[in-house]
């Protein structure tokens, strides 16, 4: 028995140690630098301009994005943020395209009952389609720039709308056996979903001569259950802080960090 | 004649065995100075050491592994994704080298986004 007992011991403590001798492998924390996707050099100040926004009215997507990132560009960004009213980009577009624009209005209506009516409504990347030509307009952002002396000028299209969604999620389900002990499984379970999806496209402009110097979209999605009641304004932002990082890698340097696993 | 060959290939085998066990044990050593020093934040010392060990032994995936994760440590991604895809290379079944690639890609693909213009 005392045999048995010593036997079980020392293959413990053998495998202990063979364990620790196989040790072979150590986490380690990085910072991966990621350099700008462009060269603010030639800039000293940047101008948030505005906006073209669409989809759900509970979110102004204009005035609640220009004011986001211009906060998060006077914290991490070395340009200067210019302060000025938020640009009426749509009355811009409709003003800007006398051919393009005609999409945007009803036929037959002349460019001043347009903007004298109220705004048109843009429900869907259709909608927002009939706009774009002004990001395009170099004598219009030229003369912006002019205004302000020449900064980059950060501007486009903001899509926030609602989703619904049903069909079958995995999630962990805790389940106990017969002698109490606790597990973890996964179930499958039909669920009907809601939420939103953000589409911005942010277009970066040389406000010293009106051209586009880079233009990115991205597209991200939020699903809540149904039961779980979630204002449109708190996944507005949930969904913008998935972008920032990326936004804000445009203009200036990140550090990414993470851990790796070094090898012996 | 053939029994010539045969020795030749003996020696051949008995020289090279040997050779290539060393080759192990220095990049080895190289490898476990560079994993001091990196855990120590000094990390071109680091490249230095685990660029010595893909030296030595060109077949040693923890080594490449290593030198990939300085890079990226560096932002030097070109360099890392390389040395990554080498290291799969010599160890595709490797949990620990994928995981690293992994978190690697998410970073790599977020840098070189597709864009709609420039």
């Amino acid at each position: 028995m005392i045999g048995r007992l010593a036997l079980k011991t020392l293959s413990s403590v053998v495998a202990i140690f063979l364990i620790a001798g196989c040790a072979n492998y150590f986490e380690i924390p990085i910072e991966t630098p990621i350099k700008p996707k462009l060269d603010v050099s030639p800039f000293q100040r940047v101008l948030v301009a505005g906006f073209i926004s669409g989809g759900t009215d509970d979110v102004d997507g204009n005035l609640e994005t220009t004011r986001l990132l211009r906060s998060q560009l006077r914290t991490k960004s070395e340009l200067r943020v210019i302060d000025a009213d938020v640009l009426p980009l749509v009355d811009a577009a409709e003003d800007s395209g006398a051919g393009n624009g005609a999409a945007a209005r009803p036929a037959g209506e002349t460019p001043r009952q347009a903007s004298d009516a109220k705004e048109p409504e843009i429900k869907d990347d259709k909608d927002l389609e009939a706009f774009e030509h002004l990001f395009a307009d170099v004598e219009y952002w030229k003369k912006i720039g002019e205004e302000y002396q020449g900064p980059l000028i950060v501007t486009g299209t903001i899509m926030f709308t609602p989703q619904s969604r049903s069909g079958f999620v995995q999630r962990e389900q805790e389940v106990f056996d017969s002698f109490g002990r606790r597990r973890v499984v996964p179930v499958r379970t039909y669920q009907e979903r809601k939420g939103f999806r953000l589409k911005p496209k942010f277009v970066f402009i040389d406000g010293r001569n009106g051209t586009t110097l880079y233009s990115e979209s991205f597209s991200e999605e939020i699903l809540y259950n149904t039961n779980q009641s979630t204002p449109a304004l708190s996944s507005y932002f949930e969904l913008m802080d998935r972008l920032l990082p990326s936004f804000l890698n445009t203009l200036s340097s990140q550090k990414v960090k993470g851990t790796r696993v070094l090898l012996q | 004649m053939n029994s010539k060959v045969f020795a030749a290939l003996v020696l051949a085998v008995a020289i090279v065995t040997p050779l290539s066990a060393d080759a192990r044990n220095d990049a080895k050593k190289q490898v476990e100075f560079g994993i001091t020093v990196a855990q120590r934040g000094l990390w071109r010392e680091a490249i230095y050491r685990w660029e010595r060990a893909t030296q030595i032994d060109p077949s040693y995936a923890a080594a490449h592994n290593n030198l990939a994760i300085a890079y990226e440590h560096e932002g030097d991604l070109a360099k890392a994704r390389v040395s990554y895809e080498k290291a799969i290379e010599l160890e595709p079944g490797n949990a620990l080298i994928k995981q690293n690639y992994e978190l690697f890609r998410e970073i790599n693909d977020r840098t070189t986004r597709t864009k709609d213009t420039q």
